[in-house]
């Protein structure tokens, strides 16, 4: 009796304990209360369904209530671009960093799959490739960046992935020829030569992460075979002093050799003799300028970079700055464009120093979305950019840093005294492998 | 990272392990926590004979983990670089080893429902 008694009770206590863990489950997962959306009727235009497009414009359907939002790109697959690294080094198939544009967009939003042709900031139209014209109230440039190969005589896609020639930046295949040129190159050994190019360019930490990448799965395959180079118009390593410091470092204990200030203008993939532009300074600080020829038996190249033809035409790019590239003239805080306020940019486009990563992406996004929502409600937003970007500068596989840093080269870690920015770790290189494509697609939801 | 709120860990699980796979992993641990706790409250009493095999089985728990994630995420030991990575490793290894043992005194105890051994 007592015994029926007791188990009676504790199946009454059991289901009360489970009650109680689903109860917890329940308020856990219900997270912040909502903002209530703001009603308008408002056209806005987005250029580009990246990263940037994408997560502005899940955000703003959250924000706003009535709005018309049109995003244009003429490319069905969304890229994950931090996985290319990955890719061109065999560590993740292409098909790790492709997925469809369309999947990505919220309800209530819509897609039109041609490129903007032009942009009148003054009459705030937009006109598609195929003649459409779409008139806006507010005008969001997301449009990415453009890869100059022909700036490289004697290149074209064509070659990547045969004559011991890799360019990871092209996408997924051109990542994977990229490998395809590494692997035998980690094979067979001889010279790898690694450049970038003098322009602005995504994500600054990718030629050092393919460089030491190459250069581990190298020593790994074929120990003592190989003689690794890299050469950078500039006189850093990196733009963060600290950071350049660093990698200095970091090269002269793998053996890695620097040429600085030659930029890559030739290649002759037939004898596979590279020319670069030099520029030396004697002690006085005068310059000499001449071509220099290194030759290779891999070459990774990186071309000059500049902002999509119709943001150029359209008068929208800084006058004074980068005027080879054409950047946006956009306010470092605000994202905002300097003489049309209705017109903001987001990514690699946006004119401000650093800021062409995901991670930069993730950052900038709030800001816009910010004063943009503030604007239609008649105010003035307060949310403000500091030129945060984060890059897990890949040593080796299986280890990285965990590099943070802002407009100012202040080292910003998001984990201080936990996981150290300037040390070769595991845990860096966990973000990297697992963690960050979840946290970037968490981003392009709008849920992060 | 800008904020790491419990939402947004939640979506950083959802999307490594994708969404279905993540609340069924979630599922089965809060199964069989529950039905831990189910054959506690039942048994009113810690088996020490079930236990001792749980704690056997601890080790290789501890083992498992730390080989699974090296594996997924193409590392090695030598890469082991400081003293963070030292704690993440003795938390995939502790996580395995309690799992397991979690897991192996549950099944003992729904499958023998004794008072063997106390």
């Amino acid at each position: 009796m007592s015994k029926d008694r007791g188990l009676h009770a504790s199946r009454r206590g059991f289901l009360a304990l489970a009650g109680l863990g689903a109860a917890a489950g329940a308020v856990g997962a219900g997270g912040a209360a909502p903002v209530a959306a703001q009603a308008t009727r408002a056209r806005i235009v987005i250029i580009g369904a990246g990263a940037g497009g994408t997560a502005l414009a899940n955000r703003l359907v959250q924000r706003l209530d009535g709005a018309t939002i049109t995003l244009l790109d003429p490319r069905p697959d969304h890229l994950y671009q931090p996985g290319l690294s990955l890719v061109a080094a065999g560590l993740k198939p292409p098909a790790y960093v492709v997925s469809r544009t369309a999947d990505w967009l919220p309800r209530g939003v819509t897609l039109i799959p041609e490129p903007a042709a032009a942009i009148d900031p003054v009459a705030r139209t937009v006109a598609t490739a195929s003649g459409q014209r779409l008139d806006y109230d507010f005008l969001v440039l997301a449009p990415g960046l453009v890869l100059d190969y022909g700036a490289i005589e004697g290149f074209s896609t064509d070659l990547i992935g045969s004559n011991g020639i890799g360019a990871l930046y092209g996408g997924p295949d051109a990542a994977a020829k990229t490998w395809q040129a590494a692997r035998r190159y980690a094979e067979e050994g001889g010279v790898g030569l690694f450049t970038r190019p003098a322009t602005e360019m995504k994500c600054a930490g990718a030629p050092l992460k393919h460089t030491f990448l190459i250069d581990d799965i190298a020593q790994r395959a074929a120990p003592g075979k190989h003689e690794i180079r890299y050469a950078c118009p500039q006189a850093a390593l990196f733009s963060v002093p600290i950071v350049a410091e660093k990698v200095r470092m970091l090269f002269g204990e793998r053996g890695i050799a620097t040429h600085y200030g030659h930029t890559l203008t030739a290649i002759d993939p037939g004898t596979r003799r590279a020319t670069f532009a030099t520029v030396t300074r004697d002690a006085a600080g005068v310059e000499t300028r001449s071509d220099t020829q290194l030759d290779y038996d891999y070459l990774h190249v990186i071309p000059p970079q500049r902002a999509p033809e119709v943001i150029r035409q359209s008068g929208l790019s800084w006058a004074d700055k980068w005027v080879d590239q054409g950047w946006a003239e956009v306010d470092q805080k605000t994202l905002r464009h300097l003489r049309f306020p209705e017109v903001f940019a987001i990514g690699d486009v946006a004119g401000v120093p650093k800021g062409k990563t995901a991670a930069s992406v993730k950052w900038q996004v709030p800001v816009v979305e910010d004063h943009l929502v503030a604007a239609i409600a008649g105010g003035e937003g307060t949310a403000s950019y500091d030129g945060y970007t984060s890059c897990p500068l890949i040593t080796r596989v299986g280890r990285a840093m965990l590099v943070e840093f802002d407009y100012n080269n202040n080292l910003v870690p998001s984990f201080p005294g936990v996981i150290a920015p300037l040390e070769e770790l595991w845990i860096s290189w966990l973000m990297k492998e697992v963690a960050l494509k979840a946290t970037y697609n968490a981003m392009l939801r709008g849920r992060a | 990272m800008k904020e790491l709120t419990y939402g947004t860990m939640i979506a950083v699980f959802e999307e490594i392990f994708g969404r279905s796979l993540f609340w069924v992993m979630v599922a089965v641990a809060a199964a069989v926590t529950l039905a831990y706790l189910f054959v506690l409250i039942r048994d009113r009493a810690i088996s020490w004979r079930k236990f001792l095999l749980a704690q056997l089985s601890m080790p290789v728990g501890a083992v498992a983990a730390v080989l699974f994630v090296l594996r997924v995420t193409h590392s090695g030991l030598r890469d082991i670089g400081g003293p963070i990575d030292v704690i993440v490793l003795l938390a995939v290894a502790g996580i395995g080893a309690v799992g397991l043992a979690i897991l192996v005194y549950t099944v003992q105890s729904l499958l023998r429902p004794g008072r063997d051994g106390i």
